[in-house]
């Protein structure tokens, strides 16, 4: 009675992608951005528990988007990786891109074999001795890996944020200019589920990196340092290089220009 | 030996949910690389034996103090051995015994730490800490009963209490709670005298370094496998201060300063009981009364 339906592996794909796409865009977006003393991330997240960008080895940071239970399961096998690994060998050997590599493939594997992609997007870096030796490395629900210079941006609305980011962004920079840099740009585009009040009357202001559709750019960033999580990978820090900023340190970076 | 992802990705034991202990997870996924197994007997002798670890509470946290001399029979092995360690932000471990299942233990017990605390975005609380030092000297209990004993002493800033604590260990895994101070190690008898007399509450933190330094001293002094501070090469014992605002290795000028007062003073009394000799046994007291008060 039931005729198997023939689907074409192109069709098969686009629908998985589609779906895993969908589930992505959902949520809110991270960025990453280097600066002269380290690498910053950021992320609009009201949770004090629950958190996007975590650390996992003595100089590589991850940050995620997407579905919560599937990308905690592959941060705590990240973690896994990385301490079985130096403890083997010697802590010198864990490198961002074995762990890129190895989200990879998982990332594939789950994309193609199983019957549902895992709806995720992971960031893996590495802070290195200069600016120059950052590794930033965006894995993404299909498995594809895509090393970045300086600039990350991952989630709903993530092309426009990158651009956007990009065309500001330069080597050298300190980290409040990064951060205001970061905030701002998450605040343009907040994704269509936000609940903030849309700004009446929305001058474009031209700005060749209006984000969302409602892109207010003249106006300060909407979000408060209260609902941001931000954490950075301090280059000259011994040992471990992850540190999370709290409340108390943010406000004043985000206070203004201290250039 | 290490099972390195290919083809498929991240094993699927990476991804179960459970545990968030290192050295369970190594111990299915891994097991060789975990300190273990059988070793012979013959071996057993030449082993290296590390030494004197003292440790005391002062009014806002711990200080633990180790010398430097690895011993292996009558021979010393190592004149700059470090047997104190940072365990986290909060805690350090000393050990005695034998050195290289020792320094194992030491490292998967700081690595257990670490991986706990990005697992779960938290830290261990310190009994946590403690009773999970025992759970892992039990899993050497195999070598222990061979011969290959290492019996640590553990150190922390409870952060829930606002104080430094000491916890000592029996080779079996048994987890004892010290209160003012403590020692473990071949000079310990002697140094827990100098301890006895020396410390008294309300020290701080720059007191009770200078009592560690001089506990160990003493034990340097009678114990033949523990080394005291060497000034000609520069060797002082490793002091590690714990409190609320974290761990503090102490420097080695500082300790260059602390071990001249002790030195000092000893040669003072020294000289003062040399002089008492010459003069006469009666005189001698005397003297060396005046020249302590």
């Amino acid at each position: 009675m039931t005729m198997p339906f023939y689907v074409s592996p192109e069709q098969l794909m686009k629908d998985r992608a589609d779906f895993a796409r969908k589930g992505i865009a959902r949520g809110r977006s991270v960025v990453a951005l280097g600066f002269a003393d380290g690498i910053a991330f950021a992320t609009e997240n009201p949770s004090r528990a629950l958190h996007k960008v975590s650390e996992i080895y003595d100089r590589i940071a991850f940050a995620a988007v997407g579905k919560y239970n599937e990308f905690e399961n592959l941060r705590v096998a990240g973690i896994r990786y990385a301490d079985l690994r130096g403890y083997s060998y010697d802590r010198a050997d864990v490198t961002a891109r074995g762990l890129a590599n190895a989200y990879a493939q998982t990332l594939g594997t789950a994309f193609t074999t199983e019957s549902k992609p895992l709806e995720v997007e992971l960031l893996v870096a590495e802070v290195g001795v200069d600016q120059d030796a950052d590794q930033l490395y965006r894995i993404s629900y299909d498995g594809s890996v895509a090393e970045e210079r300086g600039v990350v941006a991952m989630g709903g609305s993530s092309e426009a944020l990158a651009t956007g980011l990009r065309a500001v962004w330069r080597p050298g920079l300190d980290l409040a200019t990064v951060l205001q840099m970061a905030c701002e740009a998450l605040g343009e585009a907040q994704p269509r589920t936000t609940e903030q009040p849309e700004p009446a009357a929305a001058p474009a202001g031209g700005a060749a990196h209006a984000a969302a559709t409602a892109g207010d750019v003249g106006t300060r960033p909407s979000i408060a340092p209260e609902r941001l999580e931000v954490a950075i990978l301090e280059r000259h820090r011994h040992h471990r290089a992850f540190r999370r900023l709290t409340v108390a340190e943010l406000a004043p970076l985000l206070g203004g220009p201290t250039a | 030996m290490f099972p390195a992802p290919r083809g498929a990705g991240l094993p699927p034991a990476y991804r179960a949910a459970g545990t968030s202990s290192f050295w369970e997870f190594a111990a299915t996924q891994a097991p060789a690389v975990l300190p273990g197994g059988d070793l012979a007997r013959e071996a057993l002798a030449s082993v290296p034996h590390a030494t004197t670890i003292v440790a005391l509470t002062f009014d806002g946290g711990v200080v633990i103090a180790g010398d430097r001399r690895a011993t292996s029979g009558s021979m010393i092995a190592h004149h700059e051995i470090e047997k104190v360690f940072e365990a986290d932000r909060y805690s350090a471990v000393g050990i005695a015994g034998s050195a290289g299942i020792a320094l194992e233990l030491v490292r998967l017990f700081q690595l257990e730490l670490e991986h706990y605390e990005k697992i779960e975005g938290t830290l261990l609380s310190l009994d946590g800490k403690a009773n999970r030092l025992g759970t892992m000297l039990r899993g050497n209990l195999g070598l222990a009963m061979q011969g290959l004993a290492v019996v640590p002493l553990f150190v922390g800033y409870d952060l829930a209490r606002g104080a430094g604590r000491i916890f000592s260990y029996d080779v079996t895994g048994g987890r004892y709670e010290e209160h003012e101070h403590h020692s473990i190690g071949s000079g310990a008898v002697f140094a827990r005298g100098a301890l006895k007399k020396l410390w008294r509450s309300g020290l701080d933190a720059e007191g009770a370094v200078a009592v560690a330094v001089e506990s160990l001293v003493d034990a340097a002094e009678d114990d033949s496998a523990t080394g005291g501070p060497d000034a000609l090469r520069g060797i002082w014992p490793i002091v590690t201060v714990v409190s609320g605002s974290g761990l503090r290795r102490v420097t080695d000028d500082e300790l260059r300063t602390v071990a001249e007062r002790v030195d000092s003073e000893r040669g003072r009394r020294a000289r003062a009981h040399r002089a008492a000799r010459a003069a006469g046994s009666t005189v001698g007291l005397v003297a060396e009364g005046e020249d302590r008060s």
